[in-house]
């Protein structure tokens, strides 16, 4: 090993010379190169996750089952009209149909009003056909800001449409 | 003296290695927890609601319903989405070849009529994402949303079920596809909205 490495010492001055530059090598661009891919994907990444809200609907009642029956003094009844209009009344005989809107206070000043006055109150949601789908989730939504317990979902009966036919 | 002259001389450099190191992890972590979000064929806007439960990443079935009220269906998991083509195509008498299930299987939402599907498939991708889809029927007398929600619970029975509404969407298409939930005796579901920035 040694003698080889004599006779290739033949022509020494460039090979010792190569022989000294450093092992080292330059970084620099795959650290650019690392860096530009951390930035694209910490920025492609989304933290933020859709918000959902959960809803229970009611089982489909057996026809053999009785409907239980509520007192309709208790019962407030919302329809969503047209325009983000809420037509309101309270009980289901010769109901006052009064009128308000989705504002901070309009129906949730009734809601809370009726709430504090009616204990175990009931809420129907009777969406309109003429209603749309942000409507019903706001009317849901303000339900749960004014901690109702207890709400469904109901289809709008044709007596009701006559009631705010008139108002429209 | 001379000393301190020599340690002068060596260049300033640094070492860059644990740096380098640490950058590498991180670029490994986010292209490894990245999920890049399919192509909707869809805009909706949803409404915003002041719920603060998230939506789960996995087992999701989404209903999107847009502006006019075009119904699009979606399900995660590409096993699931195979198996729910295999059955769908057996119930209506269409035959998918291999490369359709694979194509529908990584796919998004879909808002074609069953009838229309295989087409839809066999179509550039590019003229895919142009053609205009006309919505899922889901009237009384040819639900097919029904079927793909029943065949989609059999291929993935842990699913949850979203609905992802537009606010602009009327409330006649949302009563139909509520309704077509309680006749597969679903009750439970849940209705994606946004953050409400203002209260």
């Amino acid at each position: 090993m040694g003698e080889i490495n004599a006779q290739g010492g033949g022509d020494k001055k460039g090979k010792v010379r190569s022989k000294k530059a450093s092992t080292k090598i330059d970084m620099t661009p795959m650290v650019d190169l690392a860096f530009l891919l951390l930035t694209f994907f910490m920025l492609a990444t989304t933290f933020s996750k859709p918000q959902t809200m959960e809803i229970t609907m009611p089982e489909k009642p057996k026809k053999e089952e009785q409907q239980p029956l509520v007192n309709e003094k208790k019962v407030l009844t919302l329809i969503l009209g047209k325009n983000d209009r809420i037509f309101w009344y309270v009980g289901i005989t010769n109901p006052k149909v009064e009128i308000a809107n989705f504002s901070a206070n309009g129906i949730r000043k009734v809601l809370l009003q009726k709430n504090q006055e009616i204990r175990n109150m009931i809420v129907l949601i009777k969406p309109d056909d003429t209603s749309n789908y942000k409507n019903m989730v706001d009317i849901l939504d303000e339900m749960t800001i004014s901690n109702i317990q207890r709400y469904a979902l109901v289809d709008i009966t044709p007596v009701e449409k006559e009631l705010i036919k008139n108002l429209n | 003296m001379a000393k301190k002259v020599k340690v002068h001389r060596t260049p300033p450099s640094l070492d860059m290695t644990p740096m380098v190191d640490l950058a590498f992890l991180l670029v490994t972590f986010f292209m490894l927890t990245t999920k890049f979000a399919p192509d909707e064929p869809v805009i909706v806007d949803m409404p915003s609601s002041v719920s603060e439960v998230k939506l789960p990443d996995i087992d999701i079935l989404t209903i999107s319903i847009d502006k006019i009220g075009a119904i699009y269906f979606n399900l995660d998991g590409k096993y699931a989405r195979e198996k729910m083509i295999a059955r769908m195509g057996e119930k209506y008498g269409i035959q998918f070849t291999k490369e359709e299930v694979q194509k529908f299987s990584v796919a998004s939402s879909i808002g074609i009529p069953i009838g229309s599907l295989k087409q839809y498939l066999n179509m550039d991708p590019e003229l895919q994402k142009t053609t205009r889809q006309p919505g899922i029927p889901a009237d009384s007398l040819r639900n097919e949303l029904a079927d793909w929600i029943v065949f989609a619970r059999l291929a993935n029975p842990k699913v949850r079920i979203a609905i992802k509404g537009d606010r602009q969407a009327k409330y006649p298409i949302i009563k139909k596809v509520i309704k077509t939930l309680q006749d597969n005796r679903i009750s439970r579901f849940n209705l994606i909205t946004n953050l409400e920035k203002e209260s």
